[in-house]
């Protein structure tokens, strides 16, 4: 029975593909979408994953996820190893298990070339505003340097773009962000000296220990037999760093660095914005019809769910007895007065504790449709109130029932009042649909951010996605109109 | 009796002095009943507490055979199907029409008739057709309440009540929002109902519609005070109150 049951778990692990997760806003050299054609997605560690699916004999299925939060979605089952730049740290070792070490990147500072008052040194860092990534190696040092420390949600661009301008007076990060980041503008200088050195490690889940032996066997012979440094090569990030970490000493390069210089082709002067609309923005629109098709789906499901939910509230609030009442409320207030950002965390990392495991898509609904629901209930309630006291009391006196006289008597007249706010809704819904990102769904938002950090066109393709937005949006908003201009013709009175 | 009132108590909460003290009518089939009174002597509580818009303590409301007995003297489950019967018998036009806006003026005829009664869709327009020409409004059957007069709307109303064929209509003060010019129409309308044999209590202040109906009630401090024919009560007034009102309308 035991051997059956072993043989059963091996041969179901080797027909499933290898699902690993990594945030493609992280952008180049790791994991991004290649400028010259988005829907591919390159870096060295998909290369790395994809030679690493290929020793164990399977296929390479990437997943979205945020770079913050890919060790929870890893815990949770999203995927089932980690590879995305993750540090080698001791408190990130108690939630997961990490491979060996398969790459080493220097940190390294960039200042403002030609700028006599920056620092070059650990010890000049004290005081001084840093930029750097959240939750790295470099912010740790930079703040054990005494340095007034500046952090990032957004891209790499950014972080560059405030050093030019003068908002930080050095950049402290890895190796390898610096070099296809920070380098390609001839106003800033690179900075090589003691900082510090990160080690990437790849992660598993705990207690994964079948899969991480596999997969540190397969990264050993990938060093073994040459792959890794080749690999390294193409892409630029043959350093002494990665080079001691793969006991290799022999730093002269052996393959030109083709994707290094493909990176710089692609992204090192922008076209004209008319040469981008003709010629690259026609190549994006698959990736952002897709992106506006999730956005859709979740924004309609999730306004369906509210809207069902928002009437039972409405009526539970306005009809029911003390503990309906009561129970409404709580919902309401509980709903609209927290973030809607920790109750999708909720759903979709907490409630798998409690042994409730959603799909992606269903918990961004849930979520957007169980906080959207308190709103509605109050646009509801708000139209039912409107409605006069007199109306109920003539179809009560003509015998109809409580439920009658609300769905063919109140409920028509309270629509028409509801119908302005509820169209804010969804418009506003619509937008805050991008959270759904957080649960490896690349909807809209996602598409731009990832695309403009891989492509560092941000105003250009900021257009275009704000366009998207209104191509949706807008037909809803001029539907809501006419509806509201029919009850209002009923009623006899005009909607500017 | 159609419509039998006894020893009806109704007080307000924070209010020490009943708003009805035991209050005592009856009136025969068919009638057409102007109820006076000056504000506040309890004439629209009596029509809401008749109609169940409002509860009251002690005494009876009986229609047509059906009793609906004061809430401190029954159960309210017990009370509530003794309402339930009694509504099916009783009608009432509001003082604001209180139509719904949203429907036209045949479609406010049908809903409770289709809804209520179970009448089909076909002979509900039909019945509320012929109950709306009768009272002149063949031309607006399809009209909104918003593109009506005030007195057509009133008329509507009137058609609405009807259509659920009561055997007691009530009006609250059915001209007090109208035009002079259009108090006539509902007079007539009045009449024309009065023909067909429903018995009608009518609250006013309006003396033109009280000398027009064939029964006056005198209410004062939630009791009767007088009661008779207009000629009789309007004319000679036995009671001090009455006197009062009167001349206050002159």
């Amino acid at each position: 029975m035991a051997v059956v049951t072993v043989f059963g778990a091996t041969a179901a692990l080797a027909q499933q593909p290898l699902r690993w997760g990594s945030d493609g806003q992280g952008g180049a050299p790791y994991v991004f979408q290649d400028p010259m054609d988005p829907t591919r997605l390159v870096g060295f560690e998909v290369e790395l994953a994809g030679l690493l699916a290929r020793r164990l004999g399977l296929a390479s299925q990437p997943v979205q996820g945020p770079w913050d939060r890919l060790l929870e979605l890893l815990a949770r089952g999203d995927f089932d190893v980690a590879l995305n730049g993750l540090e080698l740290a001791d408190e990130k070792k108690r939630v997961a298990l990490f491979s060996r070490p398969y790459f080493a990147a220097a940190e390294v500072l960039t200042v403002r070339r030609g700028d006599g008052t920056a620092p070059r040194a650990l010890e000049a860092l004290a005081g001084r505003r840093v930029g750097t990534l959240p939750g790295s190696l470099a912010e740790r040092i930079a703040q054990r340097a005494g340095a007034d420390v500046r952090t990032y949600e957004g891209g790499q661009d950014e972080i560059y773009d405030d050093l030019k301008l003068g908002r930080t007076d050095a950049v402290l990060l890895d190796e390898p962000v610096a070099r296809y980041y920070g380098e390609l503008d001839d106003t800033l200088e690179t900075v090589r000296g003691d900082f510090g050195v990160v080690q990437y490690g790849l992660a598993v889940r705990l207690g994964d220990t079948a899969r991480l032996e596999a997969l540190n066997r397969a990264l050993d012979a990938l060093i073994a037999d040459g792959t890794l440094r080749r690999l390294y090569e193409r892409w630029g990030l043959w350093t002494p760093a990665t080079a001691a970490l793969l006991g290799d000493d022999d730093l002269s390069p052996r393959e030109p660095a083709l994707e290094f210089e493909r990176w710089k082709a692609a992204v090192g002067k922008l076209p004209s914005f008319r040469e981008r609309l003709v010629s690259r923005y026609p190549t994006y629109l698959p990736l952002f019809v897709k992106g506006a098709g999730l956005t859709l789906l979740v924004s309609v499901l999730s306004m369906a769910l509210a809207m069902a939910l928002g009437v039972l509230l409405a009526i539970g609030r306005r009809y029911g007895a003390t503990i309906v009442r009561a129970g409404c409320v709580a919902y309401i207030e509980f709903f609209r007065g927290t973030p809607l950002l920790i109750q999708l965390t909720m759903i979709y990392l907490g409630l798998p504790e409690l042994g409730l495991k959603l799909e992606p898509l269903t918990a961004g609904v849930l979520a957007l449709g169980l906080n959207y629901a308190a709103a509605e209930a109050e646009n509801y309630r708000a139209g039912l109130e409107s409605v006069p006291e007199g109306q109920r009391e003539a179809a009560e006196v003509l015998g109809l029932s409580r439920l009658q006289a609300l769905r063919f008597v109140i409920a028509p007249q309270a629509v028409r009042i509801a119908i302005p706010p509820m169209t804010n809704d969804f418009i506003a819904l619509l937008k805050d649909s991008s959270l759904v990102s957080v649960v490896t769904l690349t909807e809209l938002t996602k598409t731009y951010t990832t695309l403009a950090n891989s492509t560092r066109d941000h105003l250009g393709l900021g257009l275009v996605v704000a366009l998207c937005y209104l191509a949706i949006g807008l037909p809803f908003a001029r539907l809501a109109r006419r509806v509201e201009a029919r009850f209002a013709r009923h009623l006899g009175r005009e909607v500017a | 009796m159609t419509l039998k009132v006894s020893g009806l108590v109704r007080r307000h909460a924070g209010n020490p002095e009943p708003t009805l003290k035991g209050l005592s009518f009856d009136l025969p089939q068919g009638t057409l009943t102007a109820l006076l009174g000056r504000s506040g002597a309890g004439k629209s509580t009596l029509l809401r507490c008749v109609m169940g818009l409002e509860s009251f303590e002690a005494g009876t409301v009986e229609i047509d055979g059906v009793v609906v007995q004061g809430t401190a003297e029954v159960s309210a489950a017990r009370r509530a199907e003794q309402l339930h019967a009694a509504r099916a018998r009783l009608g009432l036009v509001f003082q604001s029409f209180e139509l719904f806006p949203h429907l036209t003026a045949l479609e406010n005829c049908t809903l409770a008739p289709v809804r209520v009664k179970g009448l089909s869709q076909p002979s509900a327009r039909e019945r509320a057709t012929a109950l709306l020409c009768q009272l002149g409004l063949e031309a607006r059957l399809e009209a909104y309440p918003a593109q009506l007069s005030g007195g057509q709307r009133q008329r509507v109303a009137i058609a609405r009540a009807l259509a659920m064929e009561p055997r007691v209509l009530l009006y609250d003060e059915p001209t007090s929002a109208l035009d002079p010019s259009m108090k006539h129409e509902v007079l007539q309308a009045l009449q024309r109902v009065d023909a067909t044999g429903v018995t009608q209590v009518v609250v006013t202040h309006d003396l033109a519609l009280a000398r027009a109906v064939e029964h006056v009630c005198v209410l004062d401090h939630g009791v009767v005070i007088e009661a008779g024919k207009p000629a009789e009560v309007l004319e000679a007034p036995v009671h001090e109150a009455t006197r009062a009102l009167l001349k206050d309308w002159r």
